[in-house]
């Protein structure tokens, strides 16, 4: 493998690594306040459709951003109403989130477009597109750092950079504000948060809510800056390779981000080679593909590294009368 | 004391929170513009209206029944089993082998031993996440929905390198020997004047599949696994104080969950594609969570939700042939279900249990009141 070709994987790696990166992030948010969500992958496919439909109609890719999150707020409100309000299972709400997005945005793609489920190609001003950093055309002819600066940290598309930003944010927002703090707290032990005089229900709605936006970029990405437009189904599995980075990360915000690199790195070669010859064993690409799901049951098994869950997740708080 | 009688906590809110999935998916139907009525007679006359039609809605009823029961036990633990989707995979992977090991003399012969592969293979898929629920206190939600993408990556693997005849080109396995092949309905019950069922899908498997829920039944409240299976799920503590190993109740139960999951396989591997294709299980899986919620994880209500599922499978599949509505609404009535008969069933069993409340409480006042009157 010569250096243009790993320039290539990595750059790919990048690009694949965002949707997961975001969707993570979102899931981070949520699992901290102690609400368990498994429907990452609905609400990313749910943002998918509606900012390219909103992209396609109107022209312009903001629009349709917006119309992603919004899209995806309303189903994290969803989430929110049945296991904050009511009580009730988290994670079969999740699944009946994944369900819906996955019905719905067929059936509406449907309706409007009627293409058999996807929306019209996007193109120009619809799509994010890639944007060149300055002097990365006359850098290019150093040697080494040149092509780096090309093609690594130039000419990705506007929410890559925003997901990469993300990161430090949200490690801040978590471990270094008052509400970060309490965030944290109330998915360890609501109770005591709740008897500092602090809305549980609040924070954990505000919890969802900053998911559903995350989710609403990741979503949104997929559709307008991975690919041009939407196609039924395209979030294909990556909410779940999320929520197993984000067991990978150990519920953190810098693991996460390498969590999501080296998963996006091995879709990336599994997309680029069908068969790898590891030291005299062929892997099979499905080998690849399944790599990121048997890691993440390998940590779960607590054999590598035990990844502990916040406390309180998945428990819906019952004020003590 | 009992907030409510129990029949309105098993028919009432059931039927409440389906009267609402349907509401809304009728407004589903409306805001894309098509009528709500005219799709109801067609899933019906589709669905119901010819020994066609119920030979497909009964095929799939088969399906559900499996993995609605293989999610219903697990929930007696209170586990809860997303794996229900890969688990069947398995267990098609199971019947395969058994169907393609020898030239099976007759089906009454491979049926049993087919039933074994399914069970074993799918109950295996399941080993793993309950052992590490039950040792490593791993997330068995998180840990079933790994294994499934992991049982499609393995399967995909196992059908286009391994299981593929030479020279085929589609990922799937060799056809199984006739001797391997399960009498459909049409072969039971049609004759030369009468062709009942010609075509539909729907085999012995449905047969089998009754008696599972029978044996379901009997294990859960007529043994004492069940017994300590409804213990555990009641109260872990309480389980572990009379004595019931919470590792052993865990894994007994999954492997359980499991096989009856890898045994939805005979019907669509056996019965109806007889080869093994990459996604069989087309989602039933998934289907068997919204079956063994609506069917509050009790056989017969497994039964009768495997069956409106059934139906509006078929109805579905109609509706996209004879409209413009995508067979996609039914997943739409799924999450809709799953949302309010699981997630959202506070929504509705809060505003009851004040009203029974209340009706109690004027009653009790009333009959408090005559020996007053008495006096």
């Amino acid at each position: 493998m010569d250096f243009a070709t790993a320039l290539q994987i990595l750059d790919s790696t990048i690009r694949l690594a965002t949707p997961l990166l975001l969707a993570c992030l979102a899931g981070l948010f949520s699992e901290r306040a102690g609400i368990f969500d498994i429907g990452l992958e609905g609400k990313m496919l749910a943002a998918a459709f509606f900012s390219a439909a909103f992209a396609a109609i109107s022209g312009s890719v903001w629009v349709g951003l917006l119309a992603g999150i919004a899209a995806s707020m309303v189903l994290s409100g969803i989430h929110g109403l049945a296991s904050i309000t009511f009580r009730g299972n988290q994670l079969i709400s999740g699944v009946a989130i994944n369900f819906l997005a996955a019905g719905l945005t067929v059936l509406v793609a449907q309706a409007w477009f009627n293409q058999g489920g996807r929306t019209p190609s996007l193109a120009g001003d619809a799509r994010f597109n890639p944007i060149e950093w300055p002097l990365a055309g006359v850098m290019e002819n150093i040697p080494l750092l040149g092509p780096v600066y090309a093609e690594l940290v130039s000419g990705h598309t506007f929410l890559v950079y925003i997901g990469i930003l993300a990161v430090p944010a949200s490690w801040y927002v978590l471990f270094r504000t008052r509400f970060g703090l309490r965030l944290r707290a109330v998915g360890e032990n609501p109770g005591a948060v709740d008897t500092a005089g602090i809305s549980v229900v609040r924070l954990r709605y505000t919890a969802v809510a900053i998911c559903g936006l995350l989710c609403g970029l990741a979503g949104a990405y997929l559709a307008t800056g991975l690919a041009a437009g939407f196609v039924k189904d395209m979030s294909a599995g990556r909410g779940f390779i999320a929520l197993a980075a984000l067991i990978f990360a150990k519920w953190r915000p810098w693991y996460a981000l390498s969590a999501c690199l080296l998963f996006g790195l091995l879709e990336a070669i599994g997309n680029r080679y069908q068969n790898i010859e590891v030291i005299g064993i062929t892997l099979p690409v499905q080998f690849m593909q399944a790599l990121p799901y048997i890691l993440t049951v390998v940590i779960l098994a607590g054999f590598v590294g035990k990844a502990i869950p916040p406390r309180a997740g998945g428990e819906p708080y019952v004020k003590e009368r | 004391m009992q907030k409510m009688p129990q029949w309105a906590d098993v028919f009432l809110i059931p039927l409440i929170s389906l009267l609402i999935a349907f509401f809304l998916s009728g407004l589903v139907i409306l805001a894309i513009g098509e009528s709500p009525i005219e799709a109801v007679q067609i899933m019906v006359t589709g669905a119901l209206g010819s020994t066609y039609g119920w030979g497909y809605t009964l095929y799939y009823t088969t399906n559900f029944i499996f993995t609605g029961l293989a999610v219903a036990v697990a929930f007696h633990a209170r586990l809860f089993n997303i794996g229900g989707e890969g688990q069947a995979m398995l267990g098609g992977l199971g019947v395969a082998l058994v169907c393609l090991s020898i030239n099976w003399p007759h089906w009454l012969l491979a049926l049993p031993i087919a039933i074994v592969g399914g069970a074993l293979f799918g109950a295996a898929w399941a080993a793993i996440p309950a052992y590490l629920q039950a040792k490593r206190g791993s997330h068995i939600v998180i840990t079933t929905i790994m294994f499934n993408f992991i049982a499609a990556a393995l399967l995909n693997y196992m059908l286009v390198n391994v299981m593929r005849p030479q020279g085929a080109m589609d990922p799937a396995s060799a056809r199984f020997p006739e001797g391997a092949s399960l009498p459909t309905f049409q072969d039971l019950f049609a004759t030369a004047e009468n062709p009942l069922f010609r075509g539909a899908p729907i085999n012995v498997t449905f047969f089998v599949a009754i008696a599972a829920c029978f044996l379901v039944w009997w294990l859960i409240w007529r043994t004492r696994l069940g017994y300590q299976i409804r213990a555990f799920g009641h109260s872990e503590t309480a389980a572990v104080y009379a004595g019931i190993s919470p590792v052993k109740i865990t894994i007994i139960a999954m492997l359980i969950s499991g096989g009856l999951a890898g045994c939805m396989a005979i019907n669509n591997v056996m019965g109806e594609a007889e080869r093994l294709v990459l996604n069989s299980v087309e989602g039933a899986g998934f289907i068997g969570i919204a079956v063994a919620l609506m069917g509050r994880s009790h056989p017969f209500g497994v039964f009768l939700a495997a069956l409106l599922f059934g139906f509006l499978y078929q109805g579905g599949a109609e509706l996209s042939l004879w409209s413009n509505i995508p067979r996609e609404l039914i997943v739409v009535i799924q999450a809709l279900v799953i949302l309010f008969t699981g997630a959202l069933d506070n929504m509705v069993r809060m505003p009851l249990e004040r009203m029974f409340l209340a009706m109690r409480r004027s009653d009790t006042a009333q009959s408090e009141r005559k020996p007053e009157a008495a006096e």
